[in-house]
């Protein structure tokens, strides 16, 4: 594998990994509140598709994005309605969540667009965001070594992924170093405490939840308007669920997470590029590199390389006492 | 405090959520310009209007049961097993290989053994979550989401790479045999009459019916299913009246994935005859839906997964006769899950208020109430 490859496989890795990583910090807000949520899938499901129908009706990448948040965060809404108001099984709600984008999505974007399910295409400049061009990459770009990976590797990306990974140092600033963080770990290690210091569990709780559907909602607007030019049927195709086996891997810290939605972002690159990976020996089949995720994700869960502890009240509803 | 009468419990509230769902879905028919009464006329004419439409409703229905009873056997166990998706796949695996590489006599042999290979990969796909929840503390939600995945993968190697005969470009098996064909619902003698030539319901159905009776007589008729309930109440209890949790969440799980393999009977032996990739539909994930909604009782199961199979088959004739999507199905699932499962508490909170009000103003000494 020559250079002028690795580069372009690792830009593919940056651009694959943006919606894990969004969708990885947004299960990280609501699982360290101690709301578990395996409704990730379902919520960037319906931010793509509205964000796709938006930003190819109005023409602009901004409404459809604002859409797109405002469609993930209604599904986070229902989310905390079923688990912190009603007490309900958080785990049943997300796959609730999840069915009902899945549904809701192709009913509305048929119905609007009559194309099987789809939105149709947008272009850079009309409803999809183009990449941005770091200064002076056209001149740095001869030069050995770093040209190439300033110019092809850290500029020429949306928006939304520079956002994706500014997240990850202001995620960990504002759960590790700010007093709204301290609370937030507070109420999935121990609500009661947190109650008793005067602080409301149902409101911290209902913050962390309505993140969660911002950062879904980006990286739901990334794959339909940043990483394609529209909305398919079933697009994120499991990113949800890879992005919930990253929090895992990463053990609900900011920066694995990040590393861990790198790594599966490059499996997925590297599946996308080379079908069968022959290495001597025998064939790496693309099925493996695809499902490496999960197959990872387990290892780590069974805790046989260091253990993932999740957060101690997560998935049980609070209840204040009398 | 018993707060509602039991018959409200069992019947009412799953009722009213269904009606709830219904309605927004009716909502959402409206929404995207159609008619939802004439919608559901055509989901009725097409999911029980016709020897055909019963044919398919059935058919679809034992799928649904069989995923259902594999949710429910968890639940009682407290463990949410969301692998049926990838428990029911393997079990396709599992009858693909009794199948294709033994020559069987007669289909009612092949039938048992066929059974038995579904049963087994099932289990085995349910075991290892099962193992990593009871020792190691895995959640067992989590990693049976990405056993499905893993599942998906694995079927899509074994076909595209051994299963698919030379030659083939679709990634499935060769036909089964004609000898190991079983008797849909047409063949069979009483019944027969009364069903069409071409639709897939077949004997699967009864070994459905019966493995819901088999499911009941386990969880309220013997010593383990008394264990495995009390467990679900509660561990601590359980684990003091010298119960081991580690053979609960085992044995529990266990006939959860067989009960979810052996949907592939219905569907790989029964319907496709042959091994597809994508062979289970979703039927793991409707089993949810249908446990939730029939109350984790085999009575309950076997009304839910009519009613899915209802669905199913109603929501794909409805896509032909009217231009609204299949997904409709997909909604409508959802919104029964959301309601049966998550918001159970909004819809039982009013009801259980207005059941303590009639109490108190019907009932003579504030007693009453079954």
């Amino acid at each position: 594998m020559d250079f002028a490859t690795l580069i372009e496989i690792l830009g593919s890795t940056v651009r694959l990994s943006t919606p894990l990583l969004l969708a990885c910090l947004a299960g990280l807000y609501s699982e360290k509140s101690g709301v578990f949520d395996i409704g990730l899938e379902g919520k960037m499901l319906m931010a793509a598709m509205v964000s796709g129908a938006v930003a190819f009706v109005t023409g602009s990448v901004w409404l459809g994005l604002l859409a797109g948040i405002a469609g993930s965060m209604a599904l986070a809404a229902l989310h905390g309605l079923a688990s912190i108001t009603f007490r309900g099984n958080q785990l049943i709600s997300g796959v609730a969540i999840n069915f009902l984008a899945a549904g809701l999505t192709v009913l509305v974007a048929e119905d609007l667009f009559g194309q099987g399910g789809r939105t149709p295409p947008v272009s850079f400049g009309a409803g999809r965001f183009a990449p941005i061009i770091l200064p002076f990459a056209d001149q740095i770009r001869p030069v050995p070594v770093i040209g190439p990976i300033y110019a092809d590797l850290l500029s020429g990306h949306s928006i939304l992924v520079y956002v994706a990974f500014a997240a990850v140092p202001a995620t960990s600033w504002l759960l590790f170093r700010t007093r709204f963080g301290l609370r937030l770990r507070g109420v999935g290690e121990n609500p009661a405490a947190v109650d008793t210091a005067g602080i409301s569990v149902v409101r911290l709780r209902y913050t962390a939840v309505a993140i969660t559907g911002l950062l879904c909602g980006l990286a739901g607007a990334y794959m339909a308007i940043g990483l394609s030019a529209g909305f398919g049927r079933d697009m994120t195709a499991g990113r949800g669920y890879i992005a919930l086996a990253a929090l895992i891997f990463a053990k609900w810290r900011p920066w694995y997470c990040m590393w861990a939605c790198l790594l599966f972002g490059g499996l997925e690159a590297i599946a996308n590029r080379y079908q069968n990976i022959d290495i001597g020996a025998f064939t790496v089949p693309v099925q493996l590199t695809a499902n490496l995720p999960y197959i990872l994700t387990i290892i780590i869960l069974a805790g046989f390389v260091g253990r993932a502890i999740p957060p101690r009240a997560g998935g049980e509803p609070y209840v204040k006492e009398r | 405090m018993q707060r509602m009468p039991a018959w409200a419990d069992a019947f009412l509230v799953p009722l009213i959520s269904l009606v709830i769902a219904f309605l927004i879905s009716g909502i959402v028919v409206r929404a995207i310009g159609q008619d939802p009464v004439e919608a559901m006329r055509i989901m009725v004419q097409g999911g029980f209007g016709s020897a055909y439409a019963w044919g398919y409703t059935l058919y679809y229905a034992t799928n649904f049961l069989f995923t259902g009873l594999a949710v429910s056997v968890a639940f009682h166990a407290s463990q949410f097993n969301i692998g049926g998706e990838g428990q029911a796949t393997l079990g396709g695996l599992g009858v693909a290989l009794v199948l294709l590489y033994i020559p069987w006599p007669h289909w009612t042999i092949a039938l048992v053994a066929a059974m038995i290979g579904a049963a087994a990969f099932g289990a085995f796909w349910a075991a290892i979550p099962a193992w990593l929840q009871a020792r190691r503390g895995s959640h067992i939600v989590i990693t049976t989401i990405m056993f499905n995945f893993i599942a998906g993968g694995l079927l899509n190697y074994l076909l595209v790479n051994w299963m698919k005969p030379a030659g083939s470009m679709d990634p499935s098996t060769a036909r089964f045999g004609e000898a190991v064909r079983l008797p849909t619902f047409y063949d069979l003698p009483l019944v027969g009459q009364y069903f069409t030539k071409s639709t897939p319901a077949n004997i699967t159905f009864f070994i459905a019916l019966l493995a819901c009776f088999l499911v009941w007589l386990l969880l309220w008729r013997t010593r383990l299913g008394y264990e495995i309930r009390a467990f679900g109440k509660s561990e601590k209890a359980a684990i003091y009246a010298g119960i081991s949790p580690f053979r609960i969440i085992m044995l529990a799980m266990l006939i959860s994935g067989a009960l979810a393999g052996l949907m592939a009977i219905n569907g790989t032996m029964g319907g496709q005859k042959r091994l597809i990739l994508n062979a289970v539909e979703g039927a793991g994930f409707i089993g949810i839906a249908v446990a939730l909604m029939g109350r984790n009782h085999p009575f309950g199961v076997l009304l839910a997964a009519i009613l899915f199979g209802f669905l199913y088959q109603g929501g794909a004739e409805l896509s032909l006769a009217m231009n609204i999507p299949s997904q409709l199905v997909t909604v409508i699932q959802a919104l029964v899950i959301l309601f049966t499962g998550a918001l159970d508490n909004m819809v039982r909170a009013p009801l259980e208020r207005a059941f303590a009000a009639g109490r108190r103003g019907g009932a003579p000494q504030g007693q009453g109430g079954p």
